[in-house]
């Protein structure tokens, strides 16, 4: 419970006007991206720096109450929702670049920095930051650290890990401390790589060191029009197979389609049951040769319409579209639940089959959008909340989800678990692997303050009769211990 | 307790916060899906970080109220006075939120339901009985011209009494731009003929088909008895604009000149008053209303075919008199009518193919695009296509280029704060570009941008460049 004498501490640490506490704007923060899931937080900060941050953490430690770490709330998973008579620590101000070396091709940021802003700052020096989720005009580096965000491009360069070098974190204790180093390798187990994905259950990232790439000399994107949805899955297996590796293999289904063109008109065409986009990028040979053999791949596997981008306003507006898709989606439903899911690769069309028969079976429409290089599958299960269908998707989405996983898949490719899929995580991992995720936790965070309820089931959140605490077999062979 | 779709406990219900008139309607509600695209758009979230000053924050609290799980307090109220109404977000959003219309309908709400504190009434009484008055105007722009004449700016400034002023009217004193006093007397004519010369070749060579008045048809004639002159390429009404035609004259001249000499006749009504722009931004909907209607009686009779705008801000709301008079069954279909004729001058003039020569100027011109122009009518091509016609003429564009300057109506006078912030930030992106020149298509931003960048830079109306370049004079 937070008392006037407490919430005088958090404006004596922050000033005034970095504390929220009416209860108009605390109900501005109750939900993330994901609004199905809602908590009114007993109190916003704003903090502007790590020492900020650090007073914020220690105050919720000395009064034990749990916070959650905030950036554009833009999360599909519900991973930035408050808890009840919680602390949400915003880190909306924090968006000053710290470092930034051009040579080195090396940038320290706050987290609130935009994902987009780090390549428009990087770009005069022919640099830019890889990884690309589709929400990078908005979404900030804290939250990719957190989500562990990967993108269209993450087929060819990797996740948010992959890019992120170095932390300056701060524990839930207060306390502050770096997770890996400058050099890409360090000594010792890879807390840096722990840190990133665990979706703020570990502390807060308040320094933010990434590696910078240098632009490609040549990019040339196309979009391939398919009549059926499994041509354009072929067409994505003989790309791959052929041992090309492209920057970005998406696909849209022809609802996803009629969304981003009704939101973006970015040329998609109307009529086409799926759509590939496929960008290639590296030396210009290199990249032309190989844009040839994808467009011959393209026509063997019965496309019946190539575009090739030919500016790069046109190469643009194809990502715009592509990357507007699911709030574009708002446009042709009232509502919807944004799906992902990873099945592999060569069980593409199987998965889509099977969602478009579990969708027909709960009659509500899916759109499907995705990575489709990656096998990450990005459902948007459309329904009507005021037609009382928001139970049947929820159902539709969980279902989908755990297909994945059945499948050889994840729960997961990059929104994170959050507290949305939470209860699902049984479904993909046994008891001994959630009971070491929750060891891991509790080294960092042993009295759960930072953002719980988020990733690991509990049997509050997920109606499980809660049990006597099983010791993991490890602590019974006396090689770890309980903190 | 975790609850989806649920409400909270802690927040007392109290019956929805708007009345009855125009609340924001719950299905433009409902179409926010809560993605967040809209936050780098809109200054106030890049100013504060706050959830409450954004467009989806704000979206959600318009929720909030006309649920009745909120009560329409001072801390909502001051999130929506917040907003700029600069609808970079109405481009941002992906799903077609119309947050224009939301934000208007929550603004009038405010005037009825909410009790402002007696200065801030005293302050918009003021803004609201100067502002929308040309003559009152042109007397106090006679006075400011003293002012700042006999010296008695600087001699205030030197006792430090100006910065002891209130915020507001500082913001008020600081803004005034240096108007010279000939200026401020000036007046459009009423009626100025199109240039004829080259009007034969020019129905040849047109792009789009005029809307032809019965005027112009029968000049067009051609077994007409008597070689009569050519007939206009469009009949222009003009709206003449308040702030405009007193601190900004030669912009009309300059429009006027342009029109002209691209073969268009143009009446400028002396009698029109305000549209009502002003007020309807600032939620004072009746006045709005009242102004709408007598500026729609002045133009009907006048069977133009075009009426034109040189302000953003006033032409955004008058190709919004349709919706704004859409529960009145007389003005209803008259208010479309007059809405659907509106032009910006930009697109007016990129209609017509040019047909008066232009001479080359040789500058750099950085384009700041008014909010009102490019997010709230979508007019983002036709002024950089107008100034494309003028050779040796480098337009570039600024950084942040779609963050307001923090002009906003009269947002800089009421809310001079965030507009300072916004107005520096804004200058600072105009000087990175290094040009010789600003051009703007809206008199507050006129007056914002130059006084940020401390009047050091020429800042003139896009029409000024193209009339500078058809009279082969310097533009500045």
């Amino acid at each position: 419970m937070i008392d006037t004498v407490l919430r005088r501490e958090f404006e004596a640490a922050l000033g005034t006007e970095s504390v929220l506490s009416d209860p108009l704007q605390l109900r501005t923060y109750e939900c993330d991206g994901l609004t199905g899931f809602r908590e009114v937080p007993a109190l916003v900060v704003l903090p502007r720096s790590t020492e900020e941050v650090a007073a914020a953490v220690s105050l919720c430690a000395k009064a034990g109450l749990p916070f959650v770490a905030r950036g554009a709330g833009t999360g599909l998973s519900g991973g930035a929702v408050p808890v009840a008579q919680g602390v949400v620590i915003s880190l909306a101000r924090m968006r000053q670049v710290l470092d930034f070396d051009p040579e080195d091709r090396r940038m320290v940021l706050q987290p609130g920095v935009t994902n987009a802003e780090i390549s428009r700052i990087a770009a005069p020096h022919g640099l830019y930051y890889a990884p690309d989720p589709s929400s990078q005009v908005v979404c900030t580096i804290g939250g990719n650290v957190a989500e562990n965000s990967g993108g269209a491009h993450c087929v060819k360069y990797g996740f948010t890990v992959h890019h992120v070098t170095a932390l300056r974190v701060v524990l839930p204790d207060g306390s502050v401390t770096e997770l890996g180093a400058d050099a890409p390798e360090s000594p010792g187990p890879d807390l840096r790589g722990l840190f990133i994905g665990s979706e703020g259950t570990l502390g807060i990232a308040t320094e933010i060191t990434v590696r910078l790439l240098r632009t490609p000399e040549s990019v040339r994107t196309l979009v391939a029009d398919f009549p059926t949805v499994e041509a354009a899955g072929e067409a994505v297996s003989g790309i791959m197979a052929s041992g090309i590796v492209p920057a970005a293999v998406e696909m849209l289904d022809s609802l996803a389609i009629e969304a981003c063109e009704a939101a973006v008109h970015a040329g998609y065409s109307l009529d086409a049951t799926a759509a590939l986009v496929v960008e290639l990028d590296g030396m210009e040979h290199e990249c032309d040769e190989q844009f040839e053999k994808v467009v011959a791949l393209c026509h063997e596997k019965g496309t019946t319409n190539v575009r090739i981008a030919t500016t790069s306003d046109e190469r643009a507006l194809i990502w715009k579209g592509r990357k507007a898709a699911f709030a574009a989606v708002g446009r042709i439903s009232p509502d919807y639940f944004v799906q992902d899911g990873v099945v592999p690769r060569t069980r593409l069309s199987e998965a889509l089959s099977r969602i478009a028969a579990m969708s027909g079976a709960e009659g509500l429409r899916v759109a499907n959008v995705f990575h489709a290089g990656d096998g990450n599958l990005h459902p948007l299960v459309l329904f009507d909340e005021g037609a009382g269908e928001s139970e049947r998707a929820e159902r539709l989405a969980a279902e989908i989800a755990e297909m994945c996983v059945e499948l050889g898949g994840s729960l997961s490719g990059e929104h994170g678990i959050g507290l949305d899929k939470a209860c699902s995580m049984p479904e993909m991992f046994g008891e001994t692997d959630l009971a070491v995720m929750r060891q891991l936790r509790a080294a960092f965070d042993p009295d759960g303050l930072a953002n719980p309820g988020k990733v690991l089931p509990t049997p509050r959140l997920c109606g499980e009769a809660s049990g006597r605490y099983r010791p993991h077999p490890l602590e019974e062979a006396g090689v770890i211990e309980r903190l | 307790m975790t609850t989806p779709h649920g409400g909270t406990p802690e927040t007392p219900a109290t019956g929805g916060g708007f009345d009855a008139h125009r609340p924001p309607s719950p299905e433009l509600l409902s179409d926010c899906v809560h993605c967040g695209f809209c936050l780098p758009a809109c200054p106030t979230y890049t100013l504060t970080g706050e959830e409450m000053n954004s467009p989806r924050g704000r979206i959600y609290q318009m929720q909030l109220i006309n649920e009745g799980e909120a009560p329409l307090s001072s801390a909502a109220v001051g999130h929506f006075d917040n907003c700029l109404g600069c609808m970079a977000c109405v481009t941002a959003c992906p799903s077609g939120v119309q947050y224009d219309r939301l934000i208007e309908s929550v603004r009038p709400q405010i005037e009825r339901n909410w009790a402002r504190s007696r200065s801030d009434r005293a302050f918009r009484g003021l803004i609201f009985r100067l502002f929308p008055y040309p003559r009152r105007l042109r007397v106090a722009a006679v006075f400011g011209a003293l002012y700042q004449r006999l010296g008695i700016r600087r001699a205030l400034s030197r006792t430090g009494l100006l910065r002891r002023l209130p915020a507001r009217l500082r913001a008020l004193e600081a803004l005034m731009p240096d108007v010279p006093l000939r200026s401020a007397l000036r007046r459009t004519p009423e009626r100025t003929p199109a240039v004829r010369t080259g009007l034969g070749e020019a129905a040849e060579t047109e792009t789009g088909a005029p809307p032809q008045s019965a005027a112009a048809t029968a000049g067009q004639d051609p077994a007409g008895p008597a070689p009569e002159p050519p007939a206009a390429r469009r009949t222009v009404g003009m709206v003449t604009g308040c702030v405009q035609q007193v601190f900004f004259a030669q912009v009309n001249e300059a429009t006027v000149r342009v029109l002209t000499a691209e073969g268009c006749d143009v009446i400028a009504p002396v009698a029109q008053g305000c549209c009502g722009a002003l007020s309807e931004h600032a939620g004072r909907e009746e006045e709005a209303v009242v102004r709408a209607r007598r500026l729609i009686d002045t133009f009907e009779p006048l069977g133009v075919d075009v009426i034109v705008v040189n302000v953003a801000g006033c032409g955004s709301a008058l190709k919004e008199y349709g919706r704004l008079l859409a529960d009145d069954p007389e003005y209803r279909e008259r208010a479309e009518a007059f809405a659907a004729k509106v032009r910006d001058v930009s697109e007016l003039l990129a209609e017509l193919t040019p047909l008066a020569p232009r001479h080359p100027v040789p500058a750099r011109l950085a384009h700041h695009e008014a909010c009102h122009l490019v997010h709230a009518q979508g007019v983002r091509e036709q002024p950089r296509t107008v100034l494309r016609s003028v050779p040796e003429l480098d337009v570039v564009d600024i950084p942040e280029a779609d963050m307001c300057c923090g002009s906003a109506g009269v947002y800089n006078l009421i809310q001079p704060g965030p507009a300072e912030e916004l107005g520096r930030r804004k200058a600072d992106n105009v000087r990175a570009t290094a040009p010789d020149a600003v051009v703007t298509a809206n008199p507050g931003c006129l007056l914002q941008i130059s006084r940020h960048l401390d009047k050091q830079l020429p800042v003139l109306h896009p029409v000024q460049v193209v009339d500078a370049s058809i009279r082969g004079v310097r533009p500045w």
